[in-house]
């Protein structure tokens, strides 16, 4: 009798994955929509025409007139909008005023150079924060004080001055790696050890906190008293606990790695969306502000998407599909 | 290994309940407590008094001493335009820590406001128009909270243009939807509890249950919330105005500065290490004086 009602919720058919996906997929969608609509809407209102940036200082009427009526910047803003999301749908983010090309290939082009930037200080802050938390979990004293001053340093020290300490030591002193650009893992590793610190900083705080929290549960001393040595016992059972809480944060940092990469990709002179992103504020280049946006919130919607999966695989009591 | 290490490993606190409590968070040593907040106080001279620190002109270019290393004259050595880089520092505090604060203040300002109405709106508003006000909220903070904080920002400052109130109002919108999440939640938890209803029953006006008991108490969490905040707002200011958003040359603000020490740090790397120090130092210190308060209000809660 028992065991049917606690069977009941799970429909019958459906696996419970493509229930969360398919949830997931509809609310990305919804998110994505207003993310969109905001932005239109809030750029609908820069002061200045479009057309001033078009047609730049030759304010020639007749030609200004040609400039609207070929970007449809002549139509009422409810048909732009209109004609805004029919191009959306599909992929397409029209064009740079700027560069006067396609806002995909714009961000196309730029798009690998942030995401293995972004990806290797991922990577590297998940090491670091692990090494960290395991270290001092239940340790003494003196050694946990020191190891959570560092997080505390590592989160509050601004990226664009970390970055510019590591140039004067790493390229200026030592020589060891290149200054600017963007060629080679050689000149990836400044930038994304100066990405990773924030974001290992707060992912070894949580990480930390979740475990001891474990360690206080009973379940511990019984692995306690089958002998376990204690290293594996936070190795095997602490940090996985604390695994659930970390990739939550991890997720929320995700967006803090690519905001966190516009700066960093400054202080070292690579190519990356954060360059885009800059000259298309400074110039108004609304079109592809729009697209660095949706492009944003695109990360937000299919991290949040992969960690709702994740819980779901990780933590069988979500498998339910009660709610 | 004996069974009493087993138990004692960490040491479970047995809590009034008889069940075994986490166990607490070891007060910070007052000693780094204090020197934050000593660290604090020299910032807040240097935003009200700067005079008192430096007699150099932070403005003034003076080319014929450009580029000098540290001495005793030129405490922090001297940029590119002969400016004293300390009387830089002292003078900057006044951009990035106040343009920080009025960020913060816009963030709980706007984040409060939307947090109670969509707390309240399922309980004061009745029926479906409730429900909807309070899910379009939601909504809405979704949506600022899908966007990375210093893309936010950017598009905020496309709008505006770059500038000192442009970046404040930026950084604040982007820092709403943690007041507005934090709020909105703790506003439901209290409109539902006991006391108000009791209030309510006694005949209070919905006005005066509102003020005297749901503000009070769905708010408790903001203000601490807020004094941690200010450091991460100090961070996002020096960083907009890094990237040329904020207050432009030759306003001494320190991201600014660490901008300009960018290109001249091969030969005098001072100019930028000396800015990003004090960014560094007033953020942690925030950060410090900000944890102890909200484990000070934690223990007066619980």
């Amino acid at each position: 009798m028992s065991a049917v009602a606690v069977d009941a919720p799970r429909r019958a058919g459906v696996h419970p994955i493509l229930g969360v996906l398919a949830r997931r997929v509809v609310s990305g969608i919804i998110v994505l929509w207003a993310t969109a609509t905001v932005a239109f809407w809030t750029l609908q209102l820069v002061p200045g025409s479009p057309v001033d940036i078009l047609a730049g200082d030759m304010a020639d009427a007749e030609l200004r007139e040609a400039l609207a009526r070929e970007w449809g910047l002549d139509l009422p803003a409810w048909q732009q909008y209109v004609d805004f999301l029919g191009r959306l749908v599909v992929g397409d983010l029209g064009q740079s005023y700027v560069q006067q090309q396609p806002v995909v290939s714009v961000l196309g082009d730029q798009l690998g150079s942030t995401f293995v930037l972004a990806l290797a200080a991922g990577v590297l802050a998940v090491a670091i924060a692990v090494v960290l938390s395991t270290a001092t979990v239940g340790r003494a004293r003196v050694r946990r004080g020191v190891l959570s001053t560092l997080e505390l340093v590592f989160v509050s020290v601004p990226v664009f001055w970390s970055g510019l300490l590591l140039l004067i030591v790493f390229s200026f002193q030592l020589g060891w790696f290149p200054a600017a650009g963007a060629g080679g893992v050689r000149s990836l590793v400044l930038p994304a050890v100066t990405l990773a610190l924030p974001t290992a900083g707060l992912l070894s705080q949580v990480l930390r906190e979740s475990m001891e929290r474990t360690l206080t549960e009973p379940f511990i001393v019984t692995v306690r008293a089958r002998g376990v040595r204690e290293s594996l016992v936070v190795w095997r059972h602490a940090l996985r606990h604390a695994a659930l809480p970390g990739m939550t944060v991890l997720g929320s940092l995700a967006g803090g790695l690519l905001g966190g990469a516009v700066i960093t990709e400054t202080v070292f002179g690579r190519p990356g969306i954060g360059s885009i992103s800059l000259q298309a504020v400074s110039n108004k280049d609304v079109p592809v502000v729009i697209g660095v946006v949706l492009l944003a919130a695109a990360v937000y919607v299919v991290v949040s998407t992969l960690l709702d999966l994740a819980y779901t695989l990780a933590d069988p009591r979500l498998r339910g599909g009660a709610r | 290994m004996s069974a009493l290490d087993l138990a004692r490993r960490p040491r479970v606190d047995i809590g009034a309940d008889g069940a075994p409590a986490p166990r607490a968070a070891r007060p910070a040593p007052p000693a780094a407590v204090l020197v934050s907040a000593a660290v604090l106080a020299v910032i807040a001279l240097f935003v009200v008094w700067p005079g008192l620190f430096t007699s150099f002109d932070p403005v003034r270019s003076d080319v014929a001493n450009s580029l000098q290393a540290p001495s005793a004259q030129h405490w922090f050595g001297t940029d590119r335009l002969g400016r004293d880089v300390w009387a830089r520092v002292v003078y900057g505090a006044r951009y990035s820590v106040l343009i920080g604060i009025a960020a913060t203040a816009i963030g709980v300002v706007g984040g409060t406001i939307i947090g109670i109405g969509a707390g309240l709106s399922g309980a004061f508003v009745r029926g479906r128009a409730g429900r909807l006000l309070d899910e379009a909220l939601t909504r809405v903070i979704d949506v600022l909270s899908s966007l990375p904080a210093i893309l936010l920002a950017m598009l905020v400052v496309t709008f505006t243009g770059p500038g000192i109130g442009n970046i404040a109002v930026a950084i604040g919108i982007a820092g709403m939807p943690l007041y507005a999440r934090v709020v909105r939640s703790q506003t439901m938890v209290v409109v539902r509890t006991d006391y108000v209803a009791h209030a309510a029953v006694y005949g209070r006006s919905r006005a005066a249950v509102l003020t005297e008991h749901v503000l009070p108490n769905g708010l408790t969490a903001v203000p601490v919330l807020a004094a941690i905040d200010i450091g991460t707002s100090i961070l996002a200011v020096s960083g907009l105005s890094f990237l040329g958003l904020g207050p432009q040359p030759p306003t001494p603000e320190w991201g600014v500065m660490l901008s300009e020490a960018r290109d001249i740090l091969r030969i005098a790397p001072w100019a930028g290490i000396f800015p990003g120090l004090f960014i560094t130092a007033t953020v942690i210190s925030v950060t410090v004086v900000g944890r102890w308060l909200q484990r000070a209000a934690d223990r007066r809660i619980s």
